[in-house]
């Protein structure tokens, strides 16, 4: 990582990869006023794939905001990441069609195949898997996709096929 | 017909008539005539929400129920609050909430104390009736100190969230996600500990259910079983009102009274720092020394050994050779005994305490300018003001709880707010302007403050004319005071300052807050003067939201200082100089009183180490962390011949002394506190002591008569009988008159109803009096050899030398330990990070701290607090006095990063 150039230290950010300066130049980028938080948290999850705990104390510096503010606004897009993203990264539909078509079998499966949560990354870095709402290719549920490759009329078993190809 | 008169309107309510006031809501009313109506999402210190529907009652005309706490009364409303509809609204929410909430009140710490679970059994709901419906899985955590969150028990009233924002300004937890997910959190779900969380368990007391609660009172008792006793807090001069709940003669909880005039409010301090009461380090028989150990004896050898020593010294070197350090922990009674052994049983006017050390310098400043040293106004006053100036008051960490009153002001009611201090202390983040003076010149921005007043016409005229005296030697003085000069002089930017000034010449009504970074400097009398020239000279005196208003640090200063505990005055201020006094107090207490002055704190340790004093008693106190230059007090205590220290604790100065007496701490008797708004106020006896612990009043009867006098009082009520005699201000005061809410004095008659403002139409010394005072640079600056500025002070979560505070598990925790806060630019140069040693020297020694690298800190400073014994930081201090109130500067001195 680079050479810290910060001058605030603050103890949280001192022991992370993240480097404040970009942060603050992210957030220089916008007005200062509480309208500019989304834009500017897009910002930090386009550079950092997530947004780090980190990233969102300066972000709040920045804006006059409370950490514990931002962090209830990042949760309730469901846009924003939390935790940093695996190599690849598996969205499970759970639109009305692929919901009836068996959504949820695969959900299960994967899970407990790569041992996550929804929202999780594997302790590998390598995948980061998620349900989401329709990703419109209805005609082909039930549907994941892995990174830009989209995958359908699955099962449950045929879903973890898939994915233990993107494992290598 | 007064204003408030044809303001009111009539309303009527469940049938009958009811004038009511402008912006009162319904539920106001309801609360006021006792009739009963749920709410769940209301707490009277938050602003009204209106979500969780319960409180939903009938209101004539309109289509729907109006929730009660929400709508505000209009003339001529007809409402009804119990309903058949509403009845079964109430019940319908009571089950959709019950159905989703795990049903646990077997074993929850709540049950009893729980508004769902009463609502339930009122409106006979019956959780089976509604189940079948998705459930939370939220498990518990508990993993935080002092609180405890499942939040699977949450129904998401959000009085947590709001109270945390609203009322404390920490935001540390908020609503997290959307819809069925929705939880309230901290970010990213940490612990408290990781966020701006500050512990003050305003969360916890607002909780309406068994989702947040005091985490170390789980499993300690049912909520019925315990004994609850009323009594005042224990730690810094607010005066919190608190409920302590005892099982098994254990303290398990405290809490505070929604009615209370902290309205419920507490701080860490007062909430959660209870351990060291129960802790089994607490002394429990006298102790003497006996070689460089201690063995514990009998009361009756204790007090006899004292009374032989004593009187050997008295005989052989004169009364004088003895002196006492009474303690602004004890009581009022305590105080008054102590001074009273001192002066009529020993005979000498040697006695002092710890307020040497913090406010000497505002009792002597505020007493030539207006003849009384208290805080003229009362706490609820700043909540009126237009402007407030916060100068030399850390006011968030030091007196919480008026940090509130504060904040309320500033963010709520549109005061505004001016913060000179050098720290980025919390207050500066709300504050309309911030002057970050260097530490030590703040006689040069008050000064300057008063120039642009008068350069810009925004003196009160009529004030001065009126009320003042002196004014033409202050004008003298003001014209060189320009704010490029003050600017010069104190870093404070010259606009600011102009800024500053016209913020609070302007407000209708504005108050000056201030506290120790006022007065713990060799100018410390100054800058109190200052003050007072700045207050008269807007006329923000003698009225509500005005003032000048000292905040005095522990629990009791206020008190040991009005019973005398002071080697000049007697109870009430009454002076040890004036033979009227000394003949009133000298037939009083059946004896003739010494007319010479005793010495103060630093003068006894002093005169300690040179041989003249060879007796000393000390109650409560600890100097051996909080006096500057310790390493001298230490050598002064080691040269006594005799050496009392009475304590709860054997404390660091306790370890040096020949005989150790065990006290009791304030949840052990009876007695009184007077707070800083000058409110007497009970305390009251709660547990029982440990082992043979005596109340220090009993302690003192006891060693009195030991010594020949005849001290006979059975109860600290028949003490404040004869302190009303003999006291003016107290004259009205008794245990049955303040048993509710305290009094504020004066309060000279038993008729008298107290006085919340000091000076209204008259100072107590006729007329004020103006003192010019010209800028005198600190005792040390810094120099070549040590080229950094030391200043010290409190965190919010510890307390003085941490005898109380450290004694609890988890305060440690809740922040920093034996910390120095240096900037990030200092930092930067000695290559620093947070959390590495770092060692500190000036002309009195060296230590070692952590460094706590922070932006609160500006370059060239470094702060400490005092609390650690692991980093004492008065081993660093300069204990240059103030000429006039002999207090130590313990806000500046020279130090060097090694
Ligand atoms: S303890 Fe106080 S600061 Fe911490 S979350 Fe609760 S209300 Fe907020
Ligand atoms: S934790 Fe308690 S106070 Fe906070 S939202 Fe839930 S029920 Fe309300
Ligand atoms: S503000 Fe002071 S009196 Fe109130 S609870 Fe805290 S320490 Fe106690
Ligand atoms: S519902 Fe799955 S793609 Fe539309
Ligand atoms: S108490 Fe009125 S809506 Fe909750």
């Amino acid at each position: 990582m680079s050479q810290k150039t910060c001058e605030c230290q603050e103890s949280k950010c001192q022991n992370s990869d993240i480097d404040c300066a970009t942060v603050k130049q992210m957030v220089a980028a916008h007005e200062k006023k509480p309208a500019s938080l989304i834009p500017v948290l897009q910002d930090v999850q386009q550079e950092y794939g997530y947004l780090p705990r980190e990233a969102l104390d300066i972000v709040a510096r920045g804006l006059n905001l409370s950490v514990s503010n931002i962090y209830g606004v990042a949760t309730f897009y469901k846009q924003f990441r939390l935790v940093p993203q695996g190599e690849h990264l598996i969205k499970v539909c759970h639109g009305t069609a692929c919901h009836v078509a068996g959504a949820e079998g695969i959900s299960v499966v994967l899970r407990s195949d790569l041992d996550v949560e929804d929202d999780e990354t594997t302790d590998d870095m390598k995948f980061t898997l998620e349900s989401v709402a329709c990703l419109g290719c209805c005609s082909l549920a039930p549907v994941i996709t892995v990174g830009e490759d989209t995958h359908g009329r699955l099962t449950p078993d045929k879903a973890k096929k898939v994915v233990s190809k993107y494992a290598k | 017909m007064s204003k408030t008169a044809t303001d009111k309107f009539t309303v009527n309510i469940n049938g009958e008539d009811h004038k009511v006031e402008p912006k009162t809501t319904i539920l106001d009313l309801a609360d006021d005539l006792g009739i009963k109506i749920p709410t769940l999402c209301h707490d009277p210190r938050l602003k009204p929400f209106g979500a969780c529907r319960l409180c939903l009652v009938e209101l004539e005309g309109a289509r729907n129920p109006v929730p009660a706490c929400a709508t505000i009364l209009g003339p001529k409303m007809v409402i009804k609050t119990d309903t058949e509809r509403i009845h079964a609204i109430r019940k319908t929410i009571i089950g959709l909430l019950l159905s989703d909430h795990p049903s646990d009140c077997l074993t929850c710490d709540t049950c009893g104390d729980c508004r769902l679970q009463e609502y339930a059994y009122e409106y006979g709901v019956r959780e089976a009736d509604f189940k079948g419906g998705e459930l939370h899985p939220v498990r518990p955590q508990e993993s935080d100190p002092f609180i405890g969150r499942d939040m699977s028990k949450c129904i998401l009233c959000g009085r947590c969230v709001r109270i945390c924002d609203e009322v404390e300004a920490a935001f540390a937890i908020d609503w997290t996600y959307r819809g069925f997910e929705t939880q309230v959190n901290t970010p990213y779900g940490e612990s408290l500990l990781d966020t701006t969380c500050e512990f003050c368990g305003l969360c916890v007391s607002t909780c309406p259910v068994g989702a947040l609660t005091e985490a170390r009172s789980k499993g300690k008792h049912r909520v019925w079983e315990a004994k609850k006793t009323l009594t005042t807090c224990p730690y810094c001069g607010t005066g919190c009102e608190l409920e302590l709940h005892v099982k098994d003669n254990q303290i398990t909880k405290v809490k505070s009274r929604p009615d209370s005039l902290n309205h419920g409010n507490l701080c860490v301090k007062g909430k959660f720092g209870y351990d060291f009461v129960n802790s089994p380090e607490r002394l429990k028989k006298p102790l003497l020394k006996k070689g460089t150990d201690f063995v514990e004896i009998e009361w009756e050898e204790a007090l006899g050994l004292m009374a032989k020593k004593f009187a050997k010294i008295k005989s052989e070197n004169g009364p004088d050779a003895i002196a006492g350090l009474s303690s602004a922990k004890c009581s009022n009674e305590e105080n008054y005994l102590f001074q009273k052994l001192m002066r009529s049983v020993i005979g000498t006017n040697n006695v002092d305490h710890c307020a040497r050390l913090c406010h000497a310098s505002t009792v002597a400043g505020l007493a030539i300018s207006f003849g009384s040293g208290a805080m003229t106004n009362s706490i609820d006053d700043i909540e009126d003001a237009g402007a407030i100036l916060v100068i030399g008051s850390n006011t968030t960490e030091a007196h919480p709880i008026i940090g509130l009153g504060v904040l309320k002001a500033a963010r709520e009611k549109g005061a505004k707010l001016i913060v000179i201090d050098p720290r980025g202390i919390k207050l500066t983040k709300f504050a309309d302007v911030w002057l970050p003076q260097k530490p030590g010149t703040d006689v040069a921005v008050l000064n300057g403050l008063m120039h642009v007043i008068m350069e810009e016409g925004l003196a009160d005229k009529d004030f001065i004319k009126e009320r003042t005296e002196d004014f033409e030697a202050l004008e003298k003085l003001l014209p060189e005071y320009t704010p490029e000069k003050v600017e010069e002089i104190s870093g404070v930017p010259a606009d600011d300052l102009r800024l500053a000034a016209r913020m609070y010449a302007e407000a209708d009504a504005a108050s000056v807050i201030y506290s120790m970074g006022i007065t713990q400097h060799t100018t410390g009398v100054d800058n109190v003067k200052s003050i007072a020239n700045l207050a008269m000279l807007t006329g923000n005196l003698g009225r509500r939201g005005t003032g000048v208003n000292p905040l005095r640090g522990q629990n009791n200063v206020q008190g040991a200082c009005d019973m005398g505990a002071l080697p000049n005055v007697y109870p009430g201020y009454q002076k040890v100089a004036e033979e009227a006094s000394r003949d009133k107090l000298g037939k009083a207490w059946g004896c003739s009183l010494p007319d010479s002055t005793g010495l103060t704190v630093v003068e006894i340790m002093n005169a300690a180490a040179d041989g003249s004093v060879k007796g000393l008693y000390i109650m409560g106190e600890n100097p051996m962390l909080s006096d500057p230059d310790v390493g001298h007090v230490e050598e002064a205590l080691e040269n006594l011949d005799f050496f009392v220290v009475q304590d709860i604790f054997l404390t660091e100065t306790a370890a040096l002394a020949d005989l150790v007496l065990p006290g009791q701490t304030f949840a052990e008797k009876d007695g009184t506190f007077t707070s800083t708004e000058r409110r007497v106020q009970r305390i009251r006896k709660a547990i029982k002591p440990p082992g043979e612990a005596r109340s220090d009043w009993q302690i003192i009867t006891d060693v009195a008569n030991a010594m020949g006098d005849d001290m006979a009082y059975n109860s600290p009520s028949e003490i404040m009988d004869e302190i009303a005699s003999v006291t003016p201000s107290y004259g009205g005061m008794s245990f049955e008159r303040i048993d509710k809410v305290g009094l504020q004095w004066p309060c000279p008659d038993k008729d008298h109803p107290g006085t919340p403002v000091l000076h209204v139409g008259k100072f107590k010394r006729g007329l004020g009096k103006f003192h010019p005072v010209n800028f005198k640079p600190p005792a040390e600056e810094p120099d070549a050899e040590y080229p950094m500025i030391l200043t010290t002070g409190r965190l919010l979560n510890q307390f003085h030398t941490g005898t109380m505070t450290r004694k609890t598990e988890g305060m440690d925790e809740v922040g920093p330990i034996a910390s120095a806060e240096i900037s990030p630019k200092d930092a930067k140069k000695h290559n620093l990070k947070t959390g590495d040693k770092v060692k500190l020297v000036t002309r009195r020694g060296e230590i070692e701290a952590n460094a706590l690298v922070t932006d609160k800190s500006r370059p060239g400073i470094i702060f400490m607090p005092f609390h650690f014994h692991e980093a004492p930081a008065n081993r660093l201090t300069n204990p240059a006095l103030d000429p006039i109130a002999k207090i130590p500067e313990f806000k500046v001195c020279a130090v060097r990063i090694k």
